[in-house]
């Protein structure tokens, strides 16, 4: 076991784990942070989506060992308060989602995403959303969602 | 996965002697590969040397003749370097169509050439560019560095430090991109410099090769219509669930043509 400390949603935290132990697992089960999903376990779905030092990755594929000392944020580091994240927002305006496990994930990408490319078109939405998948809205109402929520970013 | 230690040194130097004194050690770059191979339990290595703290291994430089791409450079960090798109934009292009974002964040150049899986992009970069592999012991040219599939000329515990990357007149990739993984159902990476043309082709066989055919072809004339009737064995590509030999032939000649139109408008 080894002592496994970072900043997750401004927090310093610490746990006590296996090398092995996987960054989403950490997160979800060591912190109780239950936003970030597991979908496949075998970095396709994105499901798991969170920022290490700023850049979206899926949490499933990184040991929580490789991510000591950096600065993680989840969902639920994304609201300020009681009002939502403008990409939160825009997800529950515009239907972003029916079962909602993708959710978490591809709101992360999402603005890991208008980070990167501030005005999106729904060509290069698509494309950017290549690592996430949902499997109950069809993409049409994230993809509104998304375009919506770098409208007012 | 199996238990493992796990190491973050600071130095090569730190590295080459963990290699030695471990078990059974693994370099750990970006991840992407190697953590879903353990989680299959089809790798157990007795350590994990994560790469990611040591200076001078990532990073992307550019003279007049050549770019220099650290091992640990993420695959973002090609996509979107100023110095990449400038001297060589064709490699800018492939890594920024490498997997998804998540995925471009993580995996890194050197991860990728010691992988050398049959279908991944920067190999076909390596080799249609003529690029030399910098490694801890010795420069590897890339005709000679790359095996077939998942060999590659690396020893045991050598580590990639940087790979250099000649600057053509120009050059363009173009890829089939298996829908469902982004691989390369097949990936053709042409360019042309005063050494040459080369054409390197990834996905479509056991590992990535030159069609020296085309090379040939292209040095004469350099236009699409060079490469009509110019086919690889079909006996020779992989066939697969994804696609049969005969179709990934037929696409090397499709992904060519449209490299060398892209280069001649
Ligand atoms: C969903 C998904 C989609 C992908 N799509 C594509 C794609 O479209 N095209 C493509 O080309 N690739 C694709 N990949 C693979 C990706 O590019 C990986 O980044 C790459 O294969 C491995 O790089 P890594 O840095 O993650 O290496 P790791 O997984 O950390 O390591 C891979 C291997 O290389 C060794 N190694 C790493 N660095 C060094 C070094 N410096 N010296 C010596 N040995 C070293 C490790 O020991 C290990 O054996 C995809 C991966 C995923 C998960
Ligand atoms: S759970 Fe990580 S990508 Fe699916
Ligand atoms: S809303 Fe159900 S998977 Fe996306």
């Amino acid at each position: 076991m080894t002592v496994v400390a970072m900043q997750v949603n401004g927090k310093q935290v610490s746990a006590d784990v296996e090398p092995r132990t996987l960054l989403v697992h950490y997160i979800r089960e060591n912190l109780r942070l239950t936003g970030t999903h597991v979908g496949c376990d075998t970095s396709q779905c994105g499901a798991c989506v969170v920022h290490v030092d700023g850049l979206a990755v899926k949490s499933c594929t990184v040991l929580a060992v490789q991510a000591a000392g950096s600065k993680v944020r989840t969902i639920e580091g994304l609201a300020d308060g009681d009002s939502l994240h403008p990409v939160q927002a825009a997800f529950k305006e515009h239907h972003g989602l029916q079962c909602g496990f993708c959710t978490p994930g591809m709101i992360m990408t999402a603005v890991d995403m208008l980070r990167r490319i501030p005005k999106p078109d729904e060509a290069t939405i698509r494309q950017e959303l290549e690592g996430n998948f949902c499997r109950c809205t069809g993409y049409h109402n994230i993809v509104k969602a998304i375009k919506a929520a770098s409208e007012v970013l | 996965m199996y238990q493992f230690e796990y190491h973050r040194p600071k130095t090569v130097e730190e590295v080459t002697a963990l290699l030695a004194r471990c078990e059974s050690p693994k370099i750990l770059a970006g991840g992407m590969t190697l953590l879903a191979t353990m989680k299959q339990r089809l790798a157990a290595p007795s350590d994990l040397i994560d790469l990611q703290d040591i200076p001078g291994i990532s990073g992307i430089s550019a003279d007049a003749k050549n770019v220099t791409i650290g091992a640990m450079t993420r695959h973002a960090d090609v996509a979107s370097s100023k110095e990449v798109a400038r001297a060589i934009p064709a490699l800018a292009y492939l890594a920024g169509r490498i997997g998804d974002p998540l995925v471009r964040h993580r995996g890194t150049i050197g991860g990728s050439i010691a992988n050398n899986d049959p279908a991944a992009d920067y190999p076909a970069a390596c080799l249609g560019l003529g690029a030399s592999i910098v490694t801890n012991s010795r420069e590897i040219p890339a005709d000679d560095y790359f095996r077939g599939m998942f060999e590659t000329a690396l020893k045991d515990k050598e580590i990639i430090l940087r790979i250099v990357f000649p600057i053509p007149q120009n050059a363009a990739y173009q890829k089939f991109p298996n829908p469902a993984s982004r691989y390369a159902m097949v990936g053709a990476f042409v360019s042309r410099s005063a050494a040459g043309v080369r054409v390197a082709v990834t996905g479509a066989g056991p590992g990535v090769f030159r069609m020296t055919a085309m090379e040939t072809a292209l040095a004469k004339t350099f236009t699409p219509a060079a490469l009509d009737g110019i086919t690889a064995p079909i006996g020779e590509m992989l066939q697969d669930m994804h696609a049969s030999g005969e179709y990934r032939a037929s696409l090397i000649g499709v992904m060519a043509k449209r490299a060398v139109a892209s280069l001649t408008g």
